[in-house]
């Protein structure tokens, strides 16, 4: 596909040039706030998977989760600016006690993802999104992540056990009406490839969901992911005059913020970086941002978006 | 009713399917348009490209928009920009494409190459704009579930207009937002809108002293279509949309709402 080839092209084009050490980041405009993601349950998880690039888990409190007044607020902001799309995230978006009524009030005015791990997902509350999703206007999509095709390939990234889990959790909802998009990071050798996506589309499909919805997203090296695998190399950030003719269009920070308890910053991925924090509301976020940490390197050279 | 009443028609997404072209073109003079607009995307799914070009060039009463196809035929690039995650769909997108790239002869890729990427009209005093995918980006998916009130609000304000239509999705909807102004997705001719029946739509603007959106439903020779489907080699799941309603590939860019409705 032409978008694989010209991102191959930005790798090559990025690993090869020479940067000055003080060389300035790009600076990049929000042209128009098309998507929110709310942090809704901070940065708590019931797993600690190994390549979180956020380092989610039961012990992290570095962001708490969201009141929900907090998300009201975020909500009335985002229906009078017109937003197109919301996002739940976390941590596990579904240990929020108020998890429901933060659904039903976002989807009154835009639909909405909501990326799980999927293991809080009993029959009760598969029962009610299905329910929810049939008679609501906007459509309700639920990500959940697997990070392989075997118990071997997925456990050892994401904890022991939680291979069968996170299955039982999208045929569950499947049984109810729900078709999932799983969305898997591509760790593994050859997980990037036309392949092993192929293997991960058979797979879902040999387990009965036979209109298999699928994600894949490139690992950020920050995080738990940083100390797993490896940080950044010196060339890998973006300077001014990386972007090209096309500015930042293909950056989702040029159409998404991000609220969580402790504010607004650009995107999902930054938010335990120092100095990403945008302010306190999503007013303040609608300042321009500079793209000056290796992550933006990521989402540059692999065309990476967060979005469905 | 008063003299001064006209009716306007318009359509996206032919397909190349050149038998609901000439269906869809027969309805709307019939119904008594007297301006008929099409908002994109010619090639695609069915057979013989080169066959809907004599209903669109070179009519006075036809007005003819750019679609992110036609884009990519008209400039010679490698594939229709779908963007695709389903290698499944991608493989199905790509023969279509190819097919469609190969038989379309050079004179009309030209043409697809020059044609204009929005329409600005106004009816009984209202801003009327048409755009392919939205009035900002040629491939933005317009569809009904994934398309909140007050972002078309934005929109419309943005493109100062009262009445908005797009194509690109292949599924018509209509709405009337809280501030009174509409947005219309017209859907396409060339497939039916994976809903089990095998008509497809386009819609009518009736303009008096207000205008009056009609969505019209049209019958056309499917089964003949996809006879040539087969006959010219294309998939065989291709012909099987035409004949059941129901869409059987490139489902992947639907939002999850629209999918459930159909069964691939
Ligand atoms: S990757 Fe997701 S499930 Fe795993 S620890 Fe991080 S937030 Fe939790
Ligand atoms: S990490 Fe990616 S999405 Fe976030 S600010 Fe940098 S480029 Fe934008
Ligand atoms: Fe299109």
């Amino acid at each position: 596909m032409a978008t694989d080839l010209k991102f191959e092209y930005l790798r090559e084009k990025a690993l090869s040039r020479e940067i000055p050490d003080d060389a300035p980041a790009p600076t990049l405009e929000l042209d128009s706030l098309d998507t929110l993601w709310l942090q809704v349950t901070g940065t708590l998880c019931n797993l600690a998977c190994l390549h979180c690039f956020i380092s989610c888990g039961p012990k992290n409190d570095s962001h708490d989760m969201m009141e929900l007044s907090t998300v009201d607020d975020a909500l009335e902001w985002a229906r009078d600016y017109g937003v197109k799309e919301y996002y739940f995230t976390g941590g596990e978006p579904f240990m929020h006690p108020e998890i429901k009524t933060m659904i039903r009030r976002t989807l009154d005015q835009g639909p909405l993802s909501i990326l799980t791990n999927g293991l809080l997902i009993d029959d009760e509350m598969a029962g009610w999104l299905a329910d929810t999703f049939e008679s609501s206007r906007y459509s309700l999509d639920l990500r959940v992540s697997l990070d392989g095709t075997t118990p071997e390939e997925n456990d050892a990234l994401r904890g022991r056990g939680t291979f069968e889990k996170i299955i039982t959790s999208i045929e569950r909802l499947w049984d109810h009406g729900i078709n999932p998009v799983v969305t898997v990071t591509t760790q593994h050798a050859g997980a990037g490839g036309e392949a092993k996506r192929r293997e991960f589309f058979e797979f879902v499909r040999s387990r009965g969901i036979d209109k298999p919805r699928l994600k894949f997203l490139s690992p950020f090296k920050i995080g738990r992911e940083e100390r797993r695998d490896r940080g950044y190399e010196d060339h890998e950030r973006l300077v001014e005059g990386d972007l090209g003719d096309t500015g930042g269009e293909h950056l989702q920070c040029s159409s998404c913020r991000m609220v969580t308890s402790e504010g607004v910053f650009p995107c999902p991925i930054l938010i335990e970086e120092e100095d990403a924090r945008m302010g306190d509301t999503l007013e303040d976020g609608m300042e321009s941002i500079d793209l000056d940490h290796p992550a933006c390197y990521t989402c540059h050279v692999d065309g990476v978006t967060c979005t469905t | 009713m008063t003299t001064s009443t006209r009716t306007v028609a318009i359509f996206g997404g032919v397909y190349n399917n050149y038998l609901s072209l000439e269906a869809t073109l027969e309805d709307a003079r019939d119904a008594g348009a007297d301006a008929i607009y099409c908002l994109g995307d010619m090639g695609g799914f069915g057979p013989y490209p080169d066959r809907v070009f004599p209903y669109l060039r070179d009519t006075s009463d036809v007005f003819v928009m750019q679609g992110n196809y036609d884009q990519s035929i008209g400039n010679r690039l490698e594939d229709c920009g779908c963007g695709y995650t389903d290698p499944r769909d991608n493989h199905f997108a790509q023969i279509s494409y190819d097919y469609t790239f190969e038989h379309t002869s050079e004179t009309h890729k030209d043409w697809l190459a020059e044609l204009p990427e929005k329409f600005e009209r106004q009816w009984a005093g209202l801003n009327v704009r048409m755009a392919h995918g939205s009035p900002r980006t040629i491939n933005e998916f317009l569809w009904e579930s994934t398309s909140p009130d007050p972002f078309l609000d934005r929109m419309l304000d943005e493109c100062g207009a009262d009445l908005l239509f797009v194509t690109h999705t292949g599924i018509p909807w209509r709405r009337e937002l809280p501030s009174g102004r509409w947005v219309v997705n017209v859907g396409a001719i060339g497939r039916p809108p994976n809903d089990g029946t095998t008509k497809v739509d386009y819609f009518l603007a009736h303009i008096d002293d207000d205008v009056e959106i009609e969505r019209r439903r049209v019958d056309y020779d499917h089964e003949r279509l996809a006879g040539e489907v087969r006959e010219v080699g294309l998939p065989e799941e291709f012909a099987e949309t035409l004949e059941t309603g129901w869409w059987t590939t490139c489902t992947g860019s639907m939002p999850a709402k629209e999918r459930a409705q159909g069964p691939y």
